[in-house]
């Protein structure tokens, strides 16, 4: 499966949730809002699969304020 | 002949001295400043002189406070700075600086959220006082908001922000600044307001910790309604605190993204 991620395309061996996908890339989910095809998510819709050739934003947050 | 009276332009005779003015204007007035500089003795007049004519410890009308800022950020931009409703979700160091500088500017209303208290620790870069510890950050911020400018509109809530309240809180703003420390907080707020608001943009921060180089900490549109204000990467972590220059740095970032787009400017 192709996606892609932050403008760049990844090659995934099999179909991934968005759950599986931030484990893959050792991302903490609650850290993180997810836009698949520039749709932005809730934590909630974590569970979606992924389709090849979808587009992903993964947008990172660091603590502070 | 044309001379600006505490910003706005007047007509006066061309034989008019300072003295003359104050006498027809506002004869208690107590400090007399003529283009800038504190004037002690009476002279003559020219024509686009800038008199400010202050009668201390009287404060200015809020129709008085409307015009000097309607003088100096032009009629168009003062209207629509005016009609503008913004919600600032945390009012910490990010939040207290993005409500004092919207506030100094006049925004029309502000809906300021936070749950906490003010502690001593907040104080190295937090828009409160001494003599506030121990107070709701929002109660806080809203007496000092009003001590800037009583014009502006403040709706405080002393809630925990929720997936579940965040429409309720931030409905009808034209734009959010997300404001949060925690960043499963900021990560939940964005999240939520971006799926469930329809079409009005957020202002977010990440990384601004520590005393790395200001010019690190950029505004970035990652999409028509969501822009990353900060360097998106120095955390708050043991041994690299949280301080006011560069807190500052991206509220103030936050701030000017935000009224960038209340202007219909694209931030960046």
């Amino acid at each position: 499966m192709q996606l892609k991620i932050n403008g760049q395309n990844r090659e995934f061996d099999h179909q991934l949730s968005i759950s599986g996908l931030l484990q893959q890339l050792q991302l903490a989910p609650e850290r993180v809002v997810i836009e698949l095809n520039t749709k932005i998510l809730t934590a909630e819709a974590h569970e979606t699969l992924l389709n090849d050739g979808d587009t992903l934003e993964i947008i990172q947050f660091v603590g502070g304020g | 002949m044309r001379i600006y009276l505490n910003e706005q332009p007047i007509e006066v005779p061309a034989d008019i001295s300072l003295f003359d003015l104050r006498q027809q204007r506002r004869p208690d007035a107590d400090l007399l400043i003529i283009n800038g500089h504190p004037a002690k003795q009476d002279q003559p007049l020219q024509e686009d002189d800038r008199v400010v004519l202050i009668q201390r410890g009287q404060q200015p009308r809020p129709d008085e406070l409307d015009a000097l800022l309607r003088a100096r950020h032009t009629p168009g931009v003062h209207d629509k700075i005016k009609q503008s409703c913004v919600g600032i979700a945390g009012v910490g160091g990010l939040g207290s600086a993005i409500a004092v500088a919207l506030t100094r500017i006049g925004i029309g209303k502000l809906v300021i959220v936070d749950y906490d208290l003010v502690e001593p620790s907040n104080l190295n870069r937090q828009q409160y006082f001494i003599d506030q510890i121990g107070l709701p950050k929002v109660t806080a911020l809203q007496e000092n908001l009003q001590r800037i400018n009583p014009g502006v509109e403040i709706e405080a809530h002393q809630v925990k922000v929720t997936p579940d309240n965040i429409c309720e809180l931030f409905g009808q703003v034209d734009v959010l600044a997300e404001a949060f420390d925690a960043a499963e907080e900021k990560a939940m707020l964005t999240g939520n307001f971006l799926s469930k608001i329809a079409d009005k943009p957020l202002v977010a921060g990440s990384g601004m910790a520590g005393y790395e180089p200001s010019n690190s900490i950029q505004t970035e549109r990652l999409s028509d309604r969501l822009i990353l204000c900060g360097d998106g990467t120095t955390a708050a972590e043991p041994g690299r605190g949280l301080m006011a220059p560069r807190v500052g740095i991206a509220a103030h970032h936050q701030a000017n993204a935000i009224l960038r787009l209340l202007l219909g400017e694209k931030p960046e």
